[in-house]
């Protein structure tokens, strides 16, 4: 990335004002305005460079300006390549990218609704974030303060597009849907049966995380990040952490790294588990889902014997993890693998043999490979539609440099690959957690607490079960942050949902919307 | 087809018998923690260590009172941890496997206890301390009382009202075949209109405030109101803020509290059951 950063200078003279690489193999490209659209035209298009998110940090009070952020990656280089594009105070305006790069557009309509700034040029410049009925504010804004207490709510006024012609009709669903999921709204315009035009409102659950993690301690932070989305709790938990200790230069021990690794591991394991037998269970195969809540009560149960938590809460710290593991715990780990593999392939099995699964499966919830990489879809749902993505593989973090994997890239990109994706999934993750046992080091498992040194900037990067999750913090004074930006892969995901259901029967979506299995957490935060 | 029915037959039976046996729990599994108030010469460190406030201290006029709140506790051990002393010692804050901790009462999920106040910041002896959340056995009597009351039939409509997806993992839980809450005759229901009971999970947040109150508005009487996980019962990690109103219990009445972060089945379970005799005493 040094010979990249070294392109951009030299191509775009008057844009770039400095290069520095605060932590090694992240660049930060400091421009001398806010506009980032050249520079990011050419990376995307000339370089095969992918724009992983675009954030905003409010850094009004003390350098007078805002400054964007546009995160970056290349195939093959583990590196990332920070545009940080600044913003004066007195003209909080930056051009949209979003009309040419639609992988950013709620990611920027976000930057208008949390900081009051315009994105200029949006295609649809509406609220994402904040609902209609939310007053003038914007919350991340340093000026606001956490505890600011807003008028009480009046009720929905948001306008969805019409959809017009004869038959046409809409059907509004959510936010309180009929399963056990969370809260969102799904506005379908129909013609009979098949699904014209998908509408989305999420931002449901937004509970005011960015702004509290500026509020709060980092060691009670962690906690927090291990509540942005509770079936991921291990993952983002590991995300922040990773960005903490790269900030500060915590030096993670080796016993830490693959005891996260397992962890995370697992996570993917239960969640891949359960998502399995749901999909098949929305095609009305329960007995599939039966055996798959039982496997899943079976990892739930190592991981409990790990971590004292079902879920893998208060596991994750800042230098390593909290509890080491003795021996009979690491055994235990073989042990249940042993059964989980048996019962996974005879799950696998049952549902594989079942035509009439299979045949609903198939060529439902379509996601096309160039629309995929057009919507910058990440994760599971991308690595179905030919995105061949992992942050495990591509930004090798914890002990996974030490590992060997695959990663299953399919291009059919329907419900079925989605399937299939998490079905080889959970066998590399098994052989992984093996891997990692067999190769256990001694040692510690948490460097010695340090105070975190303020005003140092990292980003830690986790391919969590569901897709890439980026943290990026900057630090503060007395062990506080100054800012943490959280990226779960749902915010990259939900158009994918938009896309893969058009033309599909209604009936389909919630199989469709269970394949992609989104975080609503996750992206309201 | 015979594969199926094979693989039935071989799994037998899965479903664990909670209430009647207790549940399986890894030694390494954290309940809640079990506070010797007697013993504990200084709370600051443990309220430090905290992560969401459940413990608290204040000072005033020359008293100390410490509150342990487990509506909002979230089970991390942080508190054991930093009032561990020397190896000598035992620490005054000890995890337990205690789960079962369901409340009708939220001032019942509070503990205080006051302390004459040291001039170096330390307490002295401790002054009064109220007991601990009362254990409300639901057990064998409530599932006699389901048959009774509803004909072996009890309709819940979840509610996520803002909650990161960890409790409504658990609540999916109760439906695999190792919780199997159907055995009491109890599911879950996609309308609130077929609903008796609402689980709900917190934090509510203000963009979810309108949709739950429609959502008990919509439910018929009478109905109880079960809050779940310390977000649900306090707002837990998230508060009150901005976006955040807190405890359910800010926007619609609620009957039963259950503490967790999140709650295991058969903690909610147990908290469900508990609302069970709840609902009894109002029909």
């Amino acid at each position: 990335m040094t010979s990249l950063c070294q392109e951009i200078r030299e191509r775009f003279p008057g844009q770039v004002r400095s290069v520095e690489e605060p932590v090694a193999g992240q660049f930060t490209v400091l421009l001398s305005g806010p506009d980032a659209t050249a520079i990011t035209r050419h990376l995307l298009t000339e370089r095969q460079a992918r724009l992983v998110t675009v954030f905003l940090e409010d850094r009004v009070n003390v350098e007078g300006v805002f400054y964007n952020y546009y995160v970056f990656d290349r195939p093959g280089d583990p590196a990332w390549v920070m545009l940080k594009a600044p913003i004066p105070a007195d003209h909080p305006s930056f051009p949209s990218l979003a009309a040419e790069f639609p992988a950013v557009n709620w990611q920027e309509r976000e930057i208008q609704d949390w900081f009051g700034l315009e994105a200029a040029g949006h295609p649809n410049p509406r609220r994402v974030a904040l609902h209609d009925n939310w007053p003038n504010v914007h919350p991340l804004r340093k000026s606001f303060a956490l505890d600011t207490v807003l008028p009480p709510f009046e009720g929905e006024r948001h306008v969805y597009r019409p959809t017009h012609g004869e038959g046409v009709f809409h059907i509004p669903v959510g936010p309180v849907h009929a399963g056990i999921i969370e809260p969102g709204h799904f506005d379908f315009a129909v013609a009979g049966e098949p699904i014209l035009y998908l509408q989305l409102r999420m931002f449901y659950t937004h509970k005011g995380t960015e702004k509290l993690f500026e509020n709060i301690p980092i060691h009670r932070a962690v906690f927090l990040a291990e509540s942005i989305s509770g079936d991921s709790a291990f993952s983002h938990g590991t995300a922040f952490c990773q960005a903490i200790e790269l900030a500060a230069g915590i030096e993670v021990p080796a016993r830490a790294q693959f005891l996260r690794t397992i962890l995370l591991e697992l996570e993917r394991i239960a969640n891949h588990v359960s998502d399995i037998g749901a999909i098949a269970n929305d095609v009305g195969f329960a007995i599939a889902n039966a055996h798959s809540g039982r496997v899943r009560e079976i990892v739930l149960g190592l991981c409990e014997i790990l971590t004292g938590s079902r879920v893998l809460r208060g596991m994750v710290a800042i230098g390593g993890v909290r509890r080491d593991w003795r021996r009979a715990q690491i055994e235990a780990i073989g042990n249940t693998l042993e059964v989980v593999e048996r019962e996974f392939r005879d799950l696998v099995a049952i549902v594989q043999a079942s035509n009439s699964t299979r045949e609903r499966l198939q060529r439902t919830g379509i996601l096309r490979p160039e629309k995929a990489r057009m919507l910058g879809i990440v994760g599971v749902g991308g690595r179905a539609s030919g995105v061949d993505l992992d942050v495990r593989r591509d930004h090798p973090y914890e002990a996974y440099g030490h590992l060997r994997f695959s990663v299953p890239v399919y291009q059919a990109g329907d419900v079925r690959h989605r399937l299939l994706v998490r079905i080889d999934e959970v066998g590399e993750s098994i052989e992984m957690v093996r891997a990692a046992i067999a190769h256990l080091p001694d040692g510690a498992h948490r460097a010695p607490a340090e105070p975190i040194p303020p005003d140092r900037c990292a980003l830690g990067a986790v391919e969590g079960w569901r897709g890439e999750i980026v943290h990026w913090v900057r630090t503060g004074d007395g062990n506080r942050l100054e800012r943490c930006k959280v990226k779960d892969p749902s915010i990259n995901n939900w158009p994918a949902i938009v896309e893969a259901v058009e033309g599909n029967i209604v009936a389909d979506f919630p199989v469709i919307n269970k394949s992609f299995n989104l975080s609503y957490s996750g992206t309201d935060r | 087809m015979f594969k199926i029915l094979q693989k039935t037959f071989s799994v037998g039976t899965a479903t664990a018998n909670y209430p009647r046996v207790a549940p399986h729990l890894a030694e390494q599994f954290r309940g809640c923690p079990e506070f010797d108030f007697a013993a504990w010469t200084d709370a600051r460190p443990a309220a430090d260590a905290c992560p969401t406030g459940a413990i608290a201290v204040s000072d005033l006029d020359g008293v100390r009172q410490v509150t342990v709140d487990y509506g909002r506790c979230i089970f991390c051990g942080e508190c054991e941890q930093a009032s561990a002393g020397s190896a000598e010692q035992t620490s005054p804050v000890r995890m337990t496997q205690r789960f079962e901790l369901a409340a009708t009462d939220r001032r019942d999920l509070v503990l205080t206890a006051q302390y004459t106040l040291h001039p170096d910041g330390s307490h002295a002896a401790l002054r009064s301390a109220t007991s601990g959340p009362g254990a409300e056995e639901p057990g064998k009597r409530i599932e006699a009382a389901i048959q009774n009351l509803l004909g072996r039939s009890l309709a819940i409509r979840q509610v996520d009202a803002g909650s990161c997806n960890g409790c409504e993992q658990e609540i999916v839980a109760l439906n695999n075949p190792v919780h199997d809450i159907e055995r009491f005759g109890i599911h879950f229901v996609a309308s609130p209109r077929h609903a008796d009971m609402l689980l709900v999970t917190g934090p509510v947040t203000r963009n979810m405030e309108l949709a739950l109150r429609k959502t008990w508005a919509a439910t018929p009487d009478p109905k109880v109101v079960v809050a779940v996980g310390a977000c649900g019962i306090s707002g837990g990690i998230f508060g009150t803020n901005y976006a955040s109103l807190g405890g359910v219990d800010a926007v619609i009445p609620v009957d039963v509290y259950i503490p967790g972060c999140p709650p295991r089945p058969e903690a909610l379970l147990h908290g469900i059951l508990l609302a069970l005799g709840q609902l009894r005493r109002r029909a």
